[in-house]
């Protein structure tokens, strides 16, 4: 039956998302975005004592994607800062044995907060992740990894503040391409990784972007997820890679919506207080420009989130859901593009100034429509899978 | 518990449209838009699939399924995508009978309801337009004066479909500024129903200016009687419709340029091969899909005996600029040939123009 309810259980987890938002989030949400780089201990602390109620490791369904909605409209880049596996949880999750899920994720939530990175772009490798150049070679019961990586979200906490792990993408055989492709857990504290800077950023600064160097760094054998033979003709590993994004994207496009959504609330708490109305119901030709503008935005908001939650339902129904993924995706980043960029106009001196959020959220909400895949990336991923296209039919 | 399944038999009613949309509708729409006329066969086919009089309680002779405003928007999709000439004349009966149904008085559910449970198409429909380009369906030009036991009706109406053969018309008028709606049946003095209308799309639905000078009605005649209706939930209901409408002809159009795209080749590749027209398909895939499950989330509202004007009303906004984008796109991966009449995206395009003029004109 088609229902857009979550359950009251749900229904709980989403407020409690809220709260914690509101309460933990909002008071230091400038704070961290002027003190880039500076680690929000007290805060993560007390996000690490309420985590059950913030309840972020439920799993992948559509109220998790409500829960981020809630948490992102806080913040979104100390969403990011919440102790958990993040995106390295989710591929040892999509791509790992139950012994290694059971290794690397199963104490994550005991002893002290910690983080799970992932580790796949590089300085000339972005969305072309087939053609990364790190290495991993097999020496005896270990591999050897060696190369540089980029753009490693939470990268630092995971490695150097806590006993976290990051999932790293490197070939095993170049000359095999995709088909080379494997990715290796790396726990913190594994000699011959460093992280060597973290960026600056445009938004979301409460969160660190780290650059991770590999050199001569050796894991276990059995730290490698999935197969580690290398067919030609099988390109498990890669498919391991971008099984990942059907799961990572639609969370993402979650936390665009909550950004979308701070802006969306903060403009129309605005225009109420003045005692301006949004007339839905009213004939097109006889609303105001400023009308208009907000009802395509609310629409935007609205679009976005239906097509993550869809997306999400089907991740948790087991239905193949890479199209809806990227479907999701692309729509939330522009939608989060539009929303806060004419926020911050609608507004005007309100919309501009750093005493507000605003700024801040144009800034944040940017990022959606870049990381996990551009909206250029996703819009082809969309395409391709429209069209029934392989990547050489549609380059 | 959130979920985009439709039920058992919501699919099995959606794929038994489906198949009459493909099987029959496809095989006549572009004749019909270039005639002017719709076969009475295809009609009373459509109605033997009891869209309408199987909401109809048990007791006035229907087949006693609950009304669905989910269950509509999935039916309106799907002959739409059929053509939505013959998808709004298909339908044009519930907008009398549905919101008998859902606010009519136990005397008028009596005596009109049971007329839609024939194995006869039952031509009823409503009026709701008006022809000014201010026209708002909240503040109404047509007015009802009580007077006595009746009421007095004024005003000029336009784009109410099949009127000349409809035995029973929905009129929605203004009573002290609030809209309602009033019976008039079809040999009243003062109705006046003018010459068919032509207009740029859905060429081969029937539709009507109608006058209504000094119009007398009894009172009773009002849609729920002393109570009145529930006009904003009308109107929720119709957004719904139009919007699942606007759904299912994007996707016609959709599906035509993607396949086109796919075998139009030049410069040595099909077209769809390239970024600029791939990108413009997918753009659209994504707006159609979300522009459905807006219309569902409205209509899930309603379902639910929920306020659900503000969805209802972003759900028509949003599909009244998909159907536009999307088949006027259409025409564009066309080119010259999306221009001309052999192909059918021109159609899609003159009919996906209309959602922001249809106001009232389908309902689930």
């Amino acid at each position: 039956m088609i229902d857009f309810e979550p359950t009251p259980e749900q229904q709980e987890g989403i407020e409690a998302a809220h709260q914690a938002a509101k309460e933990l989030f909002r008071p230091v949400s400038r704070y961290y975005d002027e003190h880039e780089h500076e680690s929000p201990k007290e805060l993560i602390d007390k996000i690490w004592d309420r985590r059950s109620d913030i309840a972020f490791s439920v799993g992948l369904d559509p109220a998790a994607a409500l829960r981020i909605e809630e948490l992102c409209w806080g913040d979104a880049g100390l969403y990011l800062c919440i102790p958990g596996p993040a995106l390295g949880g989710a591929a040892v999750f999509s791509s790992g044995t139950q012994d290694q899920v059971g290794r690397f994720l199963g104490g994550f939530n005991e002893g002290g907060p910690k983080w799970g990175a992932m580790a796949m772009t590089e300085p000339h490798a972005g969305s072309d992740t087939a053609s990364i150049s790190a290495t991993a070679a097999r020496d005896g019961d270990e591999w050897v990894l060696n190369g540089e990586k980029i753009f490693v979200t939470m990268g630092k906490r995971a490695l150097e503040d806590s006993d976290g792990f990051v999932v790293v993408w490197a070939t095993v055989d170049k000359s095999a391409g995709r088909a080379g492709m494997k990715s290796f857990v790396v726990p913190a504290g594994t000699p011959g990784m460093r992280v060597e800077k973290l960026e600056k950023k445009l938004g979301i600064r409460a969160s660190d972007t780290a650059t991770i160097i590999f050199d001569n760094c050796r894991i276990p054998f059995n730290n490698i997820l999935g197969n580690p033979e290398v067919k030609k003709t099988e390109t498990k590993g890669f498919r391991g890679a971008m099984a990942t994004f059907d799961a990572t994207r639609p969370i993402i496009a979650a936390q665009a919506i909550g950004v979308g959504r701070a802006a969306l609330d903060f403009v129309k708490e605005t225009l109420g207080k003045k005692g301006i109305k949004i007339r839905y119901g009213t004939p097109r030709q006889k609303l105001t420009a400023l009308e208009r503008d907000i009802m395509e935005m609310e629409a935007n908001y609205k679009a976005a989130k239906l097509l993550t939650l869809r997306a999400l339902w089907m991740m948790s129904q087991a239905q193949p859901n890479s199209l809806e993924s990227s479907m999701a995706k692309t729509k939330a980043g522009l939608a989060v593009t539009k929303i806060t960029q004419k926020a911050v106009e609608i507004m005007g001196p309100l919309g501009y100034s750093r005493k507000h959020l605003l700024e801040k959220w144009m800034r944040d909400g940017k990022i959606n429509d870049i990381f996990e895949g551009t909206g250029q990336i996703n819009m082809l991923v969309t395409a391709r899978r429209v069209l029934n296209y392989s990547r050489d039919q549609l380059k | 518990m959130i979920s985009f399944s439709p039920t058992e038999e919501q699919q099995m009613i959606v794929s038994m449209v489906k198949q009459f949309a493909n099987d029959e509708m496809r095989k006549i729409y572009r004749e019909c838009d270039e005639s002017g006329e719709i076969p009475h066969n295809i009609i009373d086919t459509a109605w033997k699939m009891g869209l309408i009089s199987n909401n109809i309680p048990e007791e006035y002779g229907g087949f006693d399924g609950e009304h669905s405003a989910i269950t509509g928007s999935l039916i309106a999709e799907e002959l739409a995508w059929g053509d939505l000439s013959l998808a709004m004349h298909i339908l044009c009966p519930a907008l009398f009978s549905y919101p008998i149904l859902e606010m009519g008085t136990d005397t008028q559910r009596k005596k009109y309801l049971p007329l839609f449970c024939d194995d006869k198409f039952k031509t009823a429909t409503a009026a709701l337009i008006e022809p000014y380009f201010d026209f708002d369906p909240y503040s109404l030009s047509t007015t009802a004066q009580p007077e006595g036991n009746e009421y007095v009706l004024n005003g000029e109406k336009c784009y109410v479909p099949l009127a000349a053969d409809a035995q029973f018309i929905l009129v929605y008028a203004a009573e002290n500024g609030n809209s309602q709606g009033f019976i008039i049946e079809k040999d009243t003095k003062g109705l006046d129903i003018g010459e068919r209308e032509n207009n740029m799309g859905v060429n081969a639905l029937a539709t009507y200016e109608l006058s209504l000078k000094n119009c007398r009605i009894p009172k009773e005649k009002r849609l729920g009687g002393s109570d009145g209706c529930d006009f904003n939930r009308i109107i929720n209901y119709s957004r719904v419709a139009l919007s699942a409408m606007a759904v299912g002809v994007a996707k016609a159009a959709f599906e035509y340029s993607r396949d086109y795209a796919k075998e139009r080749v030049a410069f040595g590749e099909p077209i769809a091969s390239r970024q600029a027209i791939a990108f413009m398909l997918a753009e659209m895939a994504i707006e159609i899909d979300a522009t459905r499950l807006m219309a569902w989330e409205a209509a899930w509202k309603l379902d639910r005996k929920e306020e659900a004007t503000k969805e209802a009303y972003l759900a028509k906004s949003y599909a009244d600029d998909m159907a536009i984008m999307v088949t006027d796109r259409a025409v564009q991966i066309l080119g010259g040939h999306g221009y001309v009449r052999e192909h059918p995206v021109e159609l899609w395009l003159r009919n996906g123009r209309g959602f922001t003029t249809f106001d009232g004109m389908a309902i689930v």
